[in-house]
């Protein structure tokens, strides 16, 4: 028996019995982050890093019974040692270290390498057996510096304003719209909200976050208010009545999938920047190698395709299904994320 | 190649008419004449002639990128564009240098001098020259397939607002056969050079579909109805003493088509027709695939030239005794392209008058556009008898009134991903009929699903694969199409034994199984109704 397992509905820890980012409900679980292909409703106990907290009682009860544990903070369970450790990806995001009998699991969720300021930047793991995402594990994806796209986004605002056009961003309703809000030079023009990410937000200012607290829309605003203005809004909003009120507006998306010429066009916005809080082929191969494991377990993504290359750079590379779906519904191709607005 | 580059990037990143042509002009401004010059044979379609096969770039990139070649075709499949993968796999490097699109393209052309080895240097060079989006548009002008989204109107326009000329005088300097490499951008616009005028065709007038009811068109006797003949639209030009033949992709095809040879001592100097290529045997068209036949071979052999004949079918006279009468009403025109075919045919059945169809009310016209394809037409054109004869595609006096497409249930087998826009996923699809227990496929199409249902199917696909062959997946056979398609013929070359014209998805069938899906029998039922000749 291996210390962790592919199941049915979940990563399963037999030892310890207990489940990382099940897909189904279970008895007790550690969940990696608060995006909703990983925190999933429905589990008896749930363990996150105290970061996340806030967000999965938002998401998925104000009531589920919820454990928290600090990074690098150890905990025994059975005689597995579980701890968690900083991935990057988004606020509260944690890599799971599984130790037992001196063997070295990592579940890292998803990840990037990049500096976020509001989370902790990915912390390479020692370990035997890693398993990873591989979102935009294919060497076309390769991102640019963030800086360089932030000032692109600014840009962009501007010339809207100046054209008496609204902007519109849209992100992930949790990580990528707080970045983006974090990046927003602010002096060019109000920014407001779509309700969504301003109750997220709300509940990461609670938790002293370095966020502008920035409104949101509401049906009290009048059109004028919105004149020259960043709307920050879940990729969902595209193409809803609820962007209308907005005309006329210049819509942007901020992802990862904006590299390729094909998927900017499909998306039918007027502009695609590339920003990923995944990591790109380089930092995907990086991070692997930091690790120094041998087994890599590959979870979602370009899998196979990654999986082959793993191994002909000689690592011993599987992949196993997952429901996992990275930053699929970034560009509206998600089944999960769509209950959220 | 910056403000080239830079350009391409604007263009691309919006779909409003008025940014792109804020965006050509203003590169206009900056660009020197000769990088005008090579930007207008870009975007009108001109291309330098490919000098390296792409099997070797594909290699190249996947050394220079320094990934197995395995995985740059995986890369491929995804990205759906050869020029923007690899420009995508080149490790980024910001770079300094900045030559002229007119250097690149002559670097490009000069490349056929050389050797493969010498050609791997120079392209490693300039990729290491270039950020990433000049390395795409450097591969696009090498692998020949440079598609914008900007229209020739478009261009036209934005270039005549810079220069100060006229639009309409301007679209038509810019036709025909300039060569980018030699022509002045003095000389193509302002037009001071007189010498290549004589092959130089004008801009076709084209038709767009009814949308309205044909009794809202008015008296009928103030239309001229024809049919519309499926082959290819031409421009037949006698000018100086010899013969050009113009597509309607504005290609030079003379060499193709020297049947027409003839005509150049049949007709008066100074003579432009308008007609279809059509191929024609004993009195009557034959199919479309006929002519397709003999699209693309370099060689016109006498085997061809007796297997697929092709006469022109002429629908209008352009320019008469060396004027210009495309602003004379159309009654006019007719009647004058009347006498001169009159008098061909003298001589000659290769040019042949697309005769009027005979109506007394719009209920006649509509019973003759059910009979179009057993004329093998694809329906009736409208034309006003005052019309001019206009630039481009245009509303008001020129209708095409097609005939309602047929169309067959069929289950989806095979699909593949798309390339550009819709790469990345699976828009591409295979169609299959029954013959007995088997289901045997007969076409491919891609078009006609909206975005949210080609997200479905693409869905679909990635769920219920049978198996894979490179860019291609078998799927478990679940949905029924309805296949439209405007015609059919026999063919050798398909399993199914027939080939459609046009095939598109009309509709996604939800509401029927695979076994209700149509037979291959079926299919052979059409063609004998619709007589298609066998080639």
């Amino acid at each position: 028996m291996n210390l962790l397992e592919f199941t049915e509905k979940g990563i399963y820890c037999e030892k310890a019995d207990l489940y990382i980012d099940p897909w189904q409900p279970v008895e007790k679980a550690i969940v990696t982050h608060g995006h909703s292909d990983h925190a999933r409703w429905g589990t008896k106990n749930y363990l996150c890093q105290k970061d996340s907290k806030e967000i999965l009682k938002h998401r998925l009860g104000a009531d589920i019974s919820l454990q928290t544990l600090d990074y690098r903070q150890k905990i025994n369970i059975n005689g597995v040692n579980f701890t968690l450790f900083p991935a990057g990806h988004i606020v509260g995001s944690a890599q799971i270290l599984a130790e037992s009998n001196g063997e070295r699991w990592v579940v890292s969720g998803d990840y990037k390498l990049e500096q976020d300021p509001l989370t902790p930047t990915f912390e390479p793991v020692p370990c035997d057996v890693f398993v990873t995402e591989s979102t935009f594990g294919l060497p076309v994806y390769s991102w640019k510096n963030p800086e360089d796209v932030y000032h692109e986004i600014n840009q962009w605002w501007q010339e809207n304003r100046k054209e008496g056009l609204v902007s519109i961003l849209t992100g992930y309703t949790l990580g990528k719209a707080q970045r983006l809000l974090h990046a927003l030079d602010t002096s060019i023009g109000p920014v407001y909200l779509h309700g969504a990410i301003y109750n997220i937000n709300q509940i990461l200012i609670n938790q002293h976050l370095p966020l502008y607290d920035a409104p949101k829309v509401t049906s009290d605003h009048k059109k004028e208010d919105f004149k020259g203005a960043m709307i920050l809004a879940p990729p969902s909003a595209v193409g809803s009545p609820w962007i209308k009120k907005f005309i006329p507006y210049s819509i942007g998306t901020a992802s990862g999938w904006m590299s390729l010429r094909g998927t900017r066009r499909r998306r039918s916005v007027d502009r695609g920047f590339v920003l990923s809080d995944h990591a790109d082929w380089k930092g995907l191969n990086k991070a692997i190698k930091a690790t120094g494991a041998q087994k890599i377990i590959i979870t979602h993504g370009y899998r196979d395709v990654f999986c082959r290359w793993l191994n002909e750079c000689g690592y011993d590379a599987r992949v196993e299904d997952t429901l996992f779906e990275g930053e699929l519904s970034e560009i509206g191709e998600s089944t999960v994320e769509k209950q959220e607005v | 190649m910056k403000d080239f580059a830079a350009l391409i990037t604007k263009l691309d990143q919006t779909t409003k008419t008025l940014k792109k042509l804020a965006a050509l002009k203003e590169f206009f401004a900056v660009a020197s004449d000769s990088d005008k010059v090579w930007t207008l044979a870009l975007l009108t379609g001109k291309r330098p002639k490919r000098t390296v096969r792409t099997s070797l770039l594909r290699e190249w990139s996947a050394e220079a990128g320094n990934i197995p070649q395995w995985l740059f075709e995986e890369s491929y499949y995804v990205v759906g564009d050869l020029g923007e993968t690899m420009s995508l796999l080149h490790p980024n490097q910001e770079t300094r240098e900045n030559k002229t699109l007119d250097h690149w393209i002559r670097q490009i052309t000069g490349l056929q001098d050389h050797s493969d080895a010498e050609k791997k240097i120079i392209i490693m060079e300039a990729w290491n020259q270039m950020n990433q989006t000049e390395r795409f548009v450097f591969n696009k002008l090498i692998a020949g397939s440079f598609r914008i989204g900007v229209s020739q109107k478009l261009i036209v326009r934005a270039l005549a607002q810079f220069a100060e000329v006229e639009e309409n005088i301007l679209a038509h300097r810019l036709m025909g056969n300039w060569n980018p490499a030699v022509i002045s951008y003095h000389d193509l616009v302002y037009d001071t050079n007189q010498e290549d005028d004589n092959s130089r065709p004008y801009p076709f007038y084209l038709a767009y579909a009814l949308e309205k009811e044909v009794g809202e068109l008015g008296s009928p006797e103030e239309w001229q109805a024809e049919r519309k003949w499926d082959g290819i639209r031409g421009q037949l030009i006698i000018r100086g003493g010899k013969l050009y033949v113009w597509s309607r992709g504005e290609e030079l095809v003379t060499d193709k088509f020297p049947e027409y040879e003839i005509l150049t001592a049949l007709l008066p100097d100074g003579t432009v027709i308008d007609g279809e290529i059509l191929p024609y045997k004993e009195g009557k068209p034959l199919s479309f695939n006929v002519l397709q036949t003999r699209i693309g071979r370099k060689n016109v052999s006498q085997k061809i030239l007796n297997d697929a004949p092709v006469i022109l079918m002429a629908y209008d006279l352009l320019e008469f005794d060396g004027k210009d009468i495309r602003e004379t009403p159309l009654r006019k025109r007719r009647n004058l392209l009347e006498k001169l075919v009159a008098k061909v045919n003298e001589t000659s059945q290769i040019l042949r008058l697309s005769e009027t169809v005979a109506y007394q009310n719009w209920d006649q016209l509509a019973q003759e556009r059910e009979e179009s394809r057993k004329h093998l037409s694809e329906g009736i054109m409208l034309k006003h008898k005052d019309s001019t004869y206009k630039v481009g595609r245009k509303k008001g006096d020129w209708w095409k009134w097609k005939v309602d497409p047929l169309t067959v249930d069929a289950v989806m087998i095979y699909a593949m991903r798309g390339h550009g826009r819709r790469a990345n996923l699976y828009t591409d699809y295979t169609f299959a009929v029954w013959k007995g227990e088997e289901l045997i496929p007969f076409t491919k199409a891609y078009s006609g699903l909206s975005d949210q249902e080609i997200r479905k199917v693409d869905n679909f696909v990635k769920r219920n694969t049978i198996d894979r062959f490179g860019p291609v997946r078998s799927v478990v056979p679940t949905h029924v199409f309805e296949i439209a398609f405007e015609g059919i013929a026999y063919s050798s070359r398909h399993k199914s034994g027939i080939a459609l014209r046009f095939p598109r998805i009309n509709r996604w069938r939800h509401d029927k199984k695979i076994e209700e899906a149509n037979t291959l029998e079926d299919l052979h039922q059409l063609l004998k109704v619709y007589h298609a000749v066998e080639s």
